[in-house]
């Protein structure tokens, strides 16, 4: 256990603590977003294959000494249409094609950065590392942040009528393979910067949890996405405060706070049956 | 012209070909049944109507004002999510998203026009209620009203009434009947049943795997398709869905299960 004035140095927050709070917060936001129609769209292993392919894409953008983001966006998006293709006409099936795919980019990143001996060099990024993000890496994240929240806003009717029935949607008109291609970049660029806050392994639950917890208490489309956003920026919070007390792992301490927070949901949404009956 | 005029179509579902020369036509007050076996091809026909689906042959044209996504589509009930959380205002609203500019959010407009079908279905009250925790009726009328929010023409129901009980299918009967004649909007609807279509619309679709037959209810009666699949129980005997319907009310016999 810290001692918390012992590491809130006015320095340490100032360089360290605020842009990776500021990060975090704008990353957790458009996670949450986007789970709610991943998870209401049966797709939520997606967000896990996306996150596997901007993993091996780093490794390999690593090896090569290219700017790990800017290769890892495009592809990722790439790889979102290619998903996305794959599991609408493949006789394969989704969740097949995903795994196929997904852990096949995955490979390729670690044989080349097995390769060129960068395997300690990259494993943060398979884990996350928030604090060692530059300033930067942090304007970036949180500009991108901020087109993905507002394409959601602007497209949010929409993306209900896709997300609600697809083939309604298309009966009226609706483009919906274009709002589910939006979809799949909204959700790749969100994979991407959550990576180098979550870490790979852990970014696909940042975007299921707070929608799935939302669920269990929401019966509204709103409700659901207001509250999920909620629930996120303030695991998030939580989950960074109690890794500087403990000294844990941030990504991992802020999943464990959604964990909490999902079985609560739980057990209210089990109560109120409850005593409905 | 007609609403929809079809000329020749030919449907295939995979890769078998269900159909070879459908022709049909919808008029502006056209009340049409669309009946026949199952694995005839009556989905596909929906889903080409719709665009859902290309034509593998054969002509469609929409014609008198009526353009394809003008069409208000009541889909079957299995085709919902039915874990979904939506309140009933939000499914009813986003039937309005059709034909509407470039603009992010529903207008004043179109909110009006979604309050107007929920108070004319007399589901207003139950508008902030999540939708899949409703009965199967008023999950029905929620679609019904995201329809009309979405036409002011043309239905399309297929198999509106599959797993409704009697009661509550002949109130949407009702309802149909009110919407065609009150808001001159016209119906096509696809159907099990037969002996209620040949009652309530103005014109039939027979599609078969071998026959088909196109035209007026009484015709249909009359043709040798239609005599075999109404059977010789028409005449005396009223179809359980259509009780409270202001027909005569048949005497003999148990209301057949539809």
């Amino acid at each position: 256990m810290h001692n918390l004035s012992d590491i809130l140095t006015p320095e340490y927050v100032s360089v360290i603590l605020l842009p990776a709070l500021i990060a975090g917060v704008a990353v957790s936001l458009c996670a949450s977003l986007l789970g709610v129609s991943l998870v209401l769209k049966r797709c939520s292993m997606i967000g896990d294959g996306l996150s596997h392919v901007g993993y091996g894409t780093l490794c390999v953008a690593a090896a090569l000494g290219w700017a790990p983001m800017k290769v890892t966006i495009p592809i990722v998006i790439l790889a979102a249409y290619i998903l996305l293709r794959l599991s609408e006409n493949s006789r394969l099936g989704g969740d097949t094609a995903i795994a196929l795919f997904s852990t096949s980019a995955l490979a390729i990143g670690i044989f080349a950065s097995s390769k060129a001996n960068l395997m300690t060099d990259v494993s943060h990024y398979m884990f996350g590392s928030i604090l060692a993000m530059s300033r930067g890496d942090v304007i970036f994240c949180v500009i991108l942040s901020i087109c993905v929240i507002l394409v959601y806003l602007l497209f949010y009717d929409k993306i209900f009528a896709v997300t609600f029935d697809e083939n309604f949607a298309r009966a009226t008109g609706l483009n919906v393979r274009f709002y589910n291609l939006l979809i799949a970049v909204l959700t790749a660029v969100t994979v991407v910067l959550g990576m180098m806050m979550m870490g790979a392994l852990l970014i696909s639950s940042l975007m299921i949890f707070p929608a799935v917890t939302a669920m269990r208490l929401c019966r509204q489309f709103r409700h659901v996405v207001l509250t999920a956003v909620i629930i996120s920026v303030s695991c998030f919070l939580l989950g960074l405060f109690l890794s500087l007390v403990v000294d844990t792992a941030i990504g991992a301490s802020v999943i464990i706070m959604n964990l909490i927070v999902f079985a609560a949901a739980s057990l209210i949404a089990f109560l109120r049956g409850r005593r409905a009956e | 012209m007609a609403y929809i005029t079809c000329e020749n179509l030919v449907l295939r579902y995979e890769s078998l070909t269900v159909q070879k020369n459908l022709s049909f036509r919808v008029e502006k007050d056209d009340y049409l049944c669309i009946v026949g076996e199952n694995g005839s091809g009556k989905s596909t026909l929906v889903k080409c109507l719709l665009g859902l689906k290309a034509l593998d042959g054969g002509k469609m044209q929409f014609g008198d004002g009526l353009k394809r996504n003008e069409i208000g589509y009541l889909p079957q009930q299995s085709m919902i999510q039915r874990a979904f959380p939506a309140s009933v205002e939000e499914v009813v609203l986003s039937g309005c998203l059709n034909g509407r500019a470039i603009h992010p959010f529903y207008t004043k407009a179109e909110k009006a026009r979604a309050a107007e079908q929920m108070e004319c279905l007399n589901i207003t009250s139950l508008a902030k209620r999540c939708y899949r925790e409703l009965s199967g009726g008023q999950q029905q009328r929620v679609l019904l009203a995201r329809a009309l929010c979405a036409t002011k023409k043309l239905l399309l129901l297929d198999e509106p009434l599959t797993g409704l009980d009697p009661l509550v299918a002949s109130e949407l009967y009702s309802i149909l009947q009110h919407i065609h004649d009150a808001h001159g909007i016209a119906v096509i609807m696809v159907t099990h049943d037969v002996e209620c279509a040949v009652r309530h619309a103005k014109n039939i679709l027979h599609i078969g795997r071998n026959e088909s037959f196109f035209g007026s209810c009484a015709d249909y009666e009359k043709s040798a398709v239609g005599r075999r699949f109404l059977g010789d129980s028409i005449q005396p005997e009223e179809c359980s869905q259509c009780h409270d319907h202001g027909h005569a009310h048949p005497q003999k016999g148990a209301p057949e299960n539809a």
